[in-house]
């Protein structure tokens, strides 16, 4: 509770909205007040105490929909967007401090594989690979991967020739050091800022990934999908099309405003300038 | 009907009381709307279509790859541009689906209906001004149906062995008696174009009320009014510009917003909500036309009749037309024939959800574990979510089934017609041989079921050269029950076209051959200007 | 040594970005080999029969194999011809011309917004860290960002073009229309655009300009009595330009390569919707054509990205 104190009002409204839907997305069987995918009433039937957010488009009840939709929703992405990062940063920086033809390399190969439309490029993955969560996940993560790498590259190399950097060149340390050491600390805050981003983007990529055939198989969906499955009712003000938008909204900004926080927290390790 | 309401509905066609008004004073008449609607409509239509007016249409089915090239269609825009500028030589009745002349005035068969001879229309131009005759028409069936064309119409026409010109008819000699020959000549493709569209296929020069003017593929397509046209009753409004729109919403909106005045497709699930928008009005039409999921009746486990019976068993078809059509549909019975198709097969047991007959036929195919049941958002609209109702269903009955979500790209390449059970949809078709002929004898193009019963293809066959209507009728009785109880169908339900008009638009004809009124709104209706 | 590595470093990023572009057409073509079904059957599709598949393919020349193909195509474009789409017959360049200007002129008049936009936002947003106009404008931005587009699209269709009526729904524009027509018509795309990409690039702003504040130097402005936008503008902005320009350049290759949802939902006669249609039919060249200048766009924005990146950077403009 102590620590809970210290905590900034806006972060902690995000940390208890994510971790809210982090618990009742594992613990849906408990929690969920139906199956996920059972059909039970008419389609897109309203609130009532029967179905506390009313029924989707095929009459299943919203609420345990939503419930199960937030385990593969929540756990796809955060996994997809882990794997992003770790691998383009490391590449991005690894390029950054090798600098010459390492660098030519890794970068024309990550702008061959952005420049070549995802569209086409999801249909042939998906076409040549069995559609599972693994492959998924590493589909995701790897071509959001290549957006990470320009980032991370772009700021470390701008670190790289900082005076800090050159100093432990001089001082013979590795590049293992330099690049954990004394870049990675130095390029968090625009990375974290992109973390809360990608994360969005991985829970809409597999929406659309969903849409093309490729992602979470029916009966199981992914907020991006329920959204998908009930849009003609969106102009129509349905609740179902309305309210798993609304998750994705409310998880979103509320995994940017603990990314905030957690930035806020490294900079004050750091020792730079707090927020006084 | 009471004297005041007759007078009510002229006055209101005339334009001297508006449909909100009049619908109202039906009702203190103790008449229904639908009634009074209707009442309205057929007002309007003595009332006399008005000429002019810029018709836009917000259709989906429309591609950057589509060509005017009639032999190349297959999708709803350029089907209903292409019948603003282009004729067949017969047209099936939105009635009772006789057909009925077009660019073809007469025709005649031969006793054993094998050689059938087709009087071309006099005094009917094209649009680059050359006089139509016997021969574009000859030419045009021989360029679909040549061995080398690349016509969607090649299966139709598979059956007409030679094609020759005799002054002004036309004499097509068939390689075995078919009574339907002026029905399949009404398929879509069959337009009639100069020399057959031998010259150049994608000219869009044809003998229809409108001339192309813009073609955009994918975009947006106009035509207007030609001055030389032939016929009176057809082409009121003075020109046609057909929008691609592949999007629902976008169409509902663009018809709300009035800047469209038909759509097409409306989504079932959105009607009721559609209805209620002042100035809209949805057209719902049973059709032939229908959403299965397919077994191949020669592969395992699907090979075995019990086990197709337990599917066929464990489908709830009243609960798939409200929860997926919205009640727009009507409720299928395994086998493909609609009670729109002339000869329909009364009085055939109407087969019901029953999970413990299920179960039972079930555990009789001695069949273990899941079954594979693939779909994709293409197969039909909301086939995704009727797979999934189907597997709730069917798992009451013990049976379980696992829903696999394809891509909708290369759905129809990869699933359909090559994996053993998936679902999928079929149009209608003019007659019931040409349906049977298409997808169920043994020799089928496309047997998406693998049916193959040598007794089945005889009944087709025999009925096909029937002229003895109750003897046709008879025979195709029990053709439906053959693939009803043996075959690899299981069909939940007929769709209903759904189109919406803007109240202004009139004169629309319900026709349950094709969607937007037998694709040819376009030409039918006229933009009451008042 | 001046300007003279500079020009070089770009002179062999232009170079490398042309040998990127055979890379990407050779891997554009393969991938294209590797989708399942052929033009001909998607042409045709459920209404094919065997026959008329057959006779459709020969006449497209699959029956040839894919290498010979390939650099005939390569052949034809390097002599400026795209050759002709497979599935209507139709010259590639004069059906594409029309749908890259559309194209072009919808991402311009979105990044015209949006760009600047952001850029301000994000400086706003940084100036006043963690107030209240801070998080308003972030967490409105987040919002936009977070709700798929179609979502976006529709309600600002239901708002603007049914409830109220101001702007069309439809955004068809067409050859002859005037400038301001042009501008009404796309006015709720180009909206649902600017919503769509703000977030990214505003978010990024803020990250970088926060992360330079916290360098020796910035101190030393602030020491000099300089105010808070002022240090932003002269000290902090310049420096933090690197991350910026890559995050804006992502999001200007995404107005030009991504925006399929949008051009459907608005039926505006962009590239992403031809792509669709073709990449259904299997049209091979017409896929080549347009994953190329796909291609070419990233590719050029990219470089774009790298010597600006270049530039701004007074210790790579004077390496040691």
């Amino acid at each position: 509770m102590a620590f809970l104190r210290r905590v900034p009002f806006g972060a902690a409204i995000g940390l208890v909205i994510t971790v809210t839907m982090v618990l009742a997305a594992i613990l849906a069987p408990w929690v969920a007040p139906y199956p996920g995918s059972q059909v039970l009433g008419g389609v897109w039937e309203p609130a009532s105490s029967q179905y506390l957010l009313g029924t989707d488009n095929l009459g299943r009840d919203l609420l345990s929909r939503l419930i199960y939709g937030g385990r593969t929703t929540i756990f796809i992405a955060s996994m997809a967007t882990a794997l992003a990062f770790i691998l383009g940063s490391v590449l991005g920086f690894t390029a950054a401090v090798f600098g010459g033809w390492v660098d030519q390399v890794m970068s024309r190969l990550v702008d061959l594989l952005m420049s070549i439309p995802t569209l086409i490029f999801a249909l042939v993955i998906l076409s040549v690979l069995p559609s599972t969560i693994p492959i998924l996940i590493l589909v995701m993560g790897i071509l959001d991967s290549t957006r990470v790498y320009r980032l991370s590259r772009a700021v470390a190399v701008d670190i790289n020739v900082m005076d800090f950097v050159e100093a432990a060149k001089l001082r013979g340390e590795g590049r293992g050091w330099i690049i954990f050491r004394e870049i990675l600390p130095n390029a968090l805050s625009p990375l974290v800022a992109e973390l809360g981003l990608r994360f969005i983007f991985a829970v809409l990529f597999l929406s659309a990934l969903s849409f093309l055939g490729l992602g979470v198989q029916p009966p199981h969906a992914d907020w991006g999908g329920m959204v998908r499955e009930n849009r003609e009712g969106i102009v129509f003000g349905i609740a179902a099309a309305l309210i798993p938008a609304g998750a994705i909204a409310a998880l979103a900004i509320s995994v940017n405003l603990v990314a905030d926080w957690v930035l806020r927290r490294t900079t004050d390790l750091k020792g730079g300038r707090g927020d006084a | 009907m009471s004297k005041e309401l007759e007078f009510l509905s002229r006055l209101a066609a005339a334009g001297r009381l508006d449909r909100r008004a009049f619908l109202g004073r039906a009702a203190a008449l103790g008449i229904g709307a639908t009634f009074a609607n209707s009442l309205l409509a057929s007002a309007v239509r003595a009332q006399g279509p008005q000429k002019g007016g810029d018709l836009r249409m917000g259709l989906t089915g429309g591609e950057s790859t589509n060509s005017l090239d009639p032999a190349t269609w297959l999708t709803q825009v350029p089907q209903n541009f292409g019948s603003t500028w282009g004729e067949l030589l017969v047209l099936q009745s939105p009635e009772d689906g006789s057909p009925q002349p077009m660019l073809a005035e007469s025709w005649e068969a031969s006793d054993d209906a094998a050689e059938w001879r087709f009087k071309i229309r006099k005094g009917v131009t094209f649009h680059n001004g050359k006089e139509l005759t016997a021969e574009d028409a000859a030419q045009t069936i021989r360029r679909h149906s040549d061995e080398n064309t690349e016509s969607a119409a090649l299966g139709v026409l598979r059956g007409i062995d030679d094609i020759s010109v005799d002054g002004d008819h036309v004499v097509f000699k068939l390689s075995s008696p078919n009574a339907d020959l002026p029905l399949l000549l009404t398929d879509y493709h069959l337009v009639i174009q100069p020399n057959g569209g031998y010259d150049d296929p994608a000219a869009g020069i044809g003998t229809g009320p409108y001339k192309v003017e813009v073609n955009e593929p994918g975009v947006r397509h106009v035509s207007t009014k030609y001055d030389g046209y032939w016929n009176d009753d057809i082409g009121h409004v003075g020109s046609v510009e057909v929008i691609v729109m592949n999007d629902a919403t976008a169409r509902t909106s663009a018809l709300q917003s009035g800047q469209v005045h038909i759509i097409n497709r409306v989504e079932p699930r959105t009607v009721a909500l559609l209805e209620r928008v002042p100035g809209v009005v949805i057209e719902s039409v049973p059709s032939k036309g229908h959403y299965v999921f397919i077994m191949h009746c020669n592969t395992a486990p699907f090979d075995n009749a019990d086990l197709r019976m337990a599917l066929k068993l464990a489908i709830d078809r009243e609960q798939m037309v409200n929860q997926i059509l919205m009640g727009h549909a009507s409720v299928g019975n395994d086998f493909p024939i609609s009670p729109s198709y002339a000869l329909y097969p009364e009085g055939i047991e109407q087969r019901v959800y029953d999970p413990d007959q299920a179960r039972h036929y079930f555990e009789r195919s001695g069949h273990d574990g899941p079954i594979l049941l693939r779909t994709s958002e293409v197969a039909f609209p909301g086939a995704v979510d009727a797979a999934q109702l189907y597997q709730q269903q069917a798992a009451a009955a013990g049976i379980q089934i696992q829903v696999q979500r394809e891509p909708g790209d290369g759905y129809w390449t990869e699933v359909w017609n090559a994996q053993p059970f998936c679902a999928s949809y079929w149009g209608g078709r003019p007659t019931q041989d040409s349906m049977y002929s298409t997808a169920y004898i043994s020799g089928a193009d496309w047997n998406d079921t693998r049916f193959f019963d040598e007794g089945f293809d005889k009944l087709i066959l025999e009925a096909r050269g029937e002229l003895d209507e109750a003897r046709r009728a008879e025979l195709y009785r029990e053709a439906a029950l053959k693939v009803r109880d043996d075959g690899g169908l299981v069909l939940p339900m007929f769709n209903d076209f759904l189109d919406a008009r803007r109240e202004e638009v009139q004169g629309w004809v319900q026709d349950p051959n094709h969607e937007t009124s037998n694709l040819r709104a376009a030409t039918r209706v006229w933009l009451d200007q008042g | 040594m001046g300007g003279h590595p500079v020009i070089r470093l770009i002179a062999q990023r232009i170079a490398l970005g042309i040998l990127l572009l055979f890379a990407a057409s050779l891997l554009i073509f393969l991938g294209t080999e590797i989708l399942p079904g052929d033009v001909a059957s998607s042409i045709l599709g459920q209404a094919a029969t065997p026959q008329a598949l057959e006779n459709l393919r020969n006449e497209l020349g699959l029956n040839e194999p894919a290498y010979i193909r390939y650099f005939q195509w390569l052949g034809g474009v390097l002599t400026g011809d795209l050759g002709t789409a497979l599935s209507n017959r139709m010259d590639i360049a004069t059906s594409l011309w029309p749908r890259l200007k559309n194209t072009l002129f919808l991402a311009t008049c979105a990044a015209i917004v949006a760009v600047p936009l952001a850029i301000i936002l994000g400086l706003v947003a940084a100036r006043y860290k963690n107030g209240l106009v801070d998080r308003t404008i972030s967490g409105l931005a987040l919002s936009a960002t977070s709700l798929p587009e179609f979502f976006i699209g529709y309600v600002l269709m239901y708002f603007f073009a049914v409830y109220l009526g101001w702007l069309p729904s439809v955004s068809t524009v067409h050859e002859g229309m005037a400038f301001g027509d042009r501008l009404r018509a796309i006015a709720l795309p180009a909206t649902a655009l600017t919503l769509v990409v703000l977030a990214h690039m505003m978010r990024m702003t803020r990250a970088a300009i926060l992360n330079v504040m916290q360098s020796a130097y910035i101190e030393t402005a602030e020491l000099k009595g300089l105010s808070g936008s002022e240090i932003i503008r002269r000290h902090a902005l310049p420096n933090a330009i690197a991350p910026i320009v890559n995050v804006v350049v992502l999001n200007l290759a995404y107005l030009v390569v991504g925006v399929v949802v949008i051009e459907v939902i608005f039926v505006y006669p962009g590239m992403g919707q031809y792509l669709v249609d073709h990449v259904a039919r299997r049209d091979v060249p017409v896929v080549q054509a347009v994953g190329l200048i796909f291609a070419a766009v990233y590719i050029g924005l990219n470089l774009i990205a790298d010597v600006i990146s270049i530039l701004a950077n007074p210790r790579l403009r004077h390496r040691r």
